[in-house]
């Protein structure tokens, strides 16, 4: 790939967004509030002393817990919230995808929808006509598109126009937790074409919760918590800050993290019974040892490690981390090592778990993780049921003559 | 074989010849306006998507459809024509009565539908508002398409009567409907702009505009004659009753559909005054735009 000199396409400049909460909207609460105006008003800093710069053709990921205002910079990028302080600019063409189907009108019919739709992200009437059956297409509609939206399903309607908006052809596109949406087919349409957006120099920036989607397709990472940067770079990084907890929410404990650049993987999980050997399905009250490979992929300090069995309803059933465990550290962590927890006599219901492994740094950072890992099965027992297995006896006095 | 990186590389050589833009709404100095107008003439495509859905949507799935939007002003020309003009005996002063109601509902319906549907059309966007970025002026102006659809309708009818009715004559006084129609827009831009924004910070703006246009419609000459006004009110009331321009604009219907004889004014009297109402609107309507411009920065999160 030929390189070029870096291009920035968007600019946030010392942006700070304060909102004003006001408890009363209506005359009869203004007039009669007039003179304690200050006490019905709440401030609160939503963003504070933002500086960014993105360059053509990244794509960037906006993460932080709830309320840490990635949300709002997305939208203060998009234009659409205007900063307290600062200034945003950007240039070329952009599209936001903020909520699938903001100007849909139930009423219209899908194709009456796909053209007002694309006229609001910036399309011409002639451009829609150019890609009309390529929306429809990719949206799997089909025969449905003459038909009022208030009779789609949910998923029709998300597909559709998703459809609309990634066909605008933007070079800027904001994507705000809409990827998660449709089958599991069209997700992977949907990644899809992010991947060959990505491919034509295309510049995305995305807010998610779902931190493989980081990862996965970013090549940039700023974590937020209440407003502030406090970390700006390595995807795996800032994923690992973000899942560090709230331990680190100022920049300079995420810096120490970013500072260590610990990396593992989780090579392998694998349950074992009670003589060693791989087995997937247990009896209740069995030994299960569930046995984990991991590798150093830079120099790990000091290492842990940790586990979590959960229900097919994703309820935890139990946990513990090599720290909970043992009172001295596991030290540091070249190559390959191999460990093992083992828990006896597992007093659990019949159905099926998941195993999820995760491999923390010196910091207690997670470097590592490996979700559902593995899965392993406890079998009908005729005694007792429900999650948690006793033993139950069971005896009747003598009947009364 | 194509470099994989020719695309990419394409974009960002055009990108970086791109000037850089301020994202969101241009700022609400002078050099803001001139860019405010140029993005609100880009959207004039979605300005046509807007009024058409607003109109497709209003009488989906009704039998009649738009002979809906009829129901109102030919149901208001009948209770005026019969209770006003017989009962109070307003048509014995007024000649072809109902030729004059209609003239008058007519461009008055126009204002109306205008500001109270300009007022809400923010809030009723929301979601819009808050997921896109547009010039927001987009919604209020949307209002006076779909308002201006219906007022051809009514307009069709109207000058049917009038030629049926031989009211109309075919001389200079046509052009008064044209001035009136434009003093109409440009009031009525304003006053939806303004009301639209301030709209979305104090709800109860909505219901007050209900009310002062009820006033609004009695406050014109529109079931009564300038005649009627002018035997009960002083003379410099009468001056400042004239020059409303929302009854300069009923006036200027009179004078084209009804007649110029009777109707108590000089033509040239109400050409001169109507040129004064338009460049006073047109102040307005600029000033309205600056408003809107002010306030719309927050809309998105007062919503």
């Amino acid at each position: 790939m030929t390189t070029t000199a870096s291009v920035p396409i968007i600019r946030v400049q010392n942006v700070s967004k304060r909102f004003v909460i006001r408890k009363d909207k209506s005359i009869k609460e203004r007039i009669t509030n007039f003179r304690r105006g200050a006490r019905h008003r709440e401030d609160f800093w939503a963003l504070r002393d933002i500086d960014l710069e993105i360059e053509a053709g990244t794509t960037i990921g906006l993460i932080g817990p709830n309320g840490s205002g990635k949300s709002t910079l997305l939208k203060t990028i998009g234009g659409i919230l205007q900063p307290t302080e600062g200034r945003v600019q950007r240039r070329g063409q952009l599209a936001a995808l903020l909520e699938l189907g903001a100007g849909f009108h139930p009423d219209l019919t899908g194709r009456e929808n796909v053209y007002l739709n694309a006229s609001i992200l910036g399309l011409t009437r002639e451009q829609t006509d150019y890609h009309f059956d390529a929306i429809v297409d990719f949206s799997g509609i089909g025969d449905f598109i003459d038909t009022q939206v208030k009779f789609y399903s949910s998923g029709m309607y998300v597909r559709l126009a998703f459809a609309v908006a990634i066909h605008v052809d933007p070079d800027i596109l904001l994507v705000d937790e809409v990827l998660a949406v449709g089958d599991e087919a069209f997700q992977k349409k949907c990644l899809d074409k992010i991947r060959s957006f990505q491919e034509e120099g295309r510049t995305i920036v995305l807010v998610t919760h779902t931190l493989s989607q980081i990862t996965a397709l970013c090549n940039r990472a700023i974590v937020l918590a209440k407003g502030n940067v406090v970390f700006d770079g390595d995807p795996e990084d800032a994923v690992s800050i973000l899942r560090s907890g709230f331990a680190a929410t100022t920049p300079k404990e995420a810096a120490k993290i970013v500072e260590a650049g610990e990396r593992a993987e989780v090579r392998s999980v694998r349950t074992l019974d009670a003589d060693g050997n791989p087995c997937e399905a247990f009896e209740t009250g069995d030994d299960i040892t569930i046995e984990v490979e991991v590798e150093a992929i830079r120099p790990v300090a000091s290492w842990g490690v940790g586990l979590h069995v959960d229900n097919p309803f994703g309820q935890l059933v139990t946990g513990a981390t090599s720290g909970s465990l043992r009172q001295d550290p596991l030290g540091p962590l070249e190559g390959r090592r191999r460990v093992r927890f083992t828990l006896p006599q597992v007093p659990i219901g019949s159905g099926e778990y998941n195993v999820t492994i995760a491999v923390m740094g010196s910091e207690r950072q997670e470097i590592a993780r490996a979700n559902h890992a593995v899965q392993f099965r406890v079998r009908k027992n005729t005694r007792s049921w429900g999650p948690v297995f006793t033993d139950v006896s069971f005896e009747a006095d003598p009947a009364h003559q | 074989m194509s470099d994989p990186g020719a695309p990419m590389h394409e974009r960002r050589t055009r990108l970086a010849g791109l000037a850089w833009q301020d994202a969101g709404s241009p700022p609400s100095t002078l050099s803001g306006i001139a860019s405010s107008l140029k993005d609100i003439w880009d959207r004039r495509e979605l300005l046509g998507m807007l009024t058409r859905r607003e109109l497709k949507s209003r009488y989906k799935d009704s039998a009649l459809g738009f002979l809906w939007s009829l129901a109102r002003p030919l149901t208001q020309l009948l209770i005026y024509y019969v209770v006003v003009g017989q009962f109070l005996g307003a048509a014995r002063a007024i000649d072809n009565f109902a030729i004059y109601v209609f003239g008058g509902l007519t461009i008055y319906t126009l204002f109306s539908e205008i500001v109270a549907g300009g007022t809400g059309s923010i809030i009723i966007n929301a979601g819009l508002v808050k997921k896109v970025y547009l010039p927001r002026e987009v919604f209020p102006l949307a209002t006076i398409g779909s308002s201006l659809f219906n007022f051809l309708i009514q307009l069709g009818i109207l000058l049917a009567a009038a030629l049926l009715v031989g009211t109309m004559r075919w001389d200079a006084s046509l052009f008064f409907a044209f001035g009136s129609v434009a003093l109409i827009l440009i009031y009525a831009a304003a006053l939806a702009l303004v009301l639209s924004a301030v709209n979305v910070y104090l709800r109860d703006v909505q219901y007050l505009v209900e009310v002062v246009l009820l006033l609004l419609m009695w406050a014109s000459p529109i079931v009564y004659s300038i005649a009627q006004v002018a035997g009960v009110m002083p003379s410099w009331a009468l001056q400042i009753f004239v020059d409303n321009p929302i009854t300069l604009a009923v006036l200027g219907f009179h004078m084209t559909f009804w007649s110029a004889a009777d109707l108590g004014i000089a033509a040239a009297d109400l050409a001169a005054r109507m040129v004064v109402a338009g460049v006073i609107g047109l102040i307005l309507l600029f000033l309205a735009q600056r408003v809107f411009a002010k306030l719309q920065g927050d809309f998105a999160q007062e919503l």
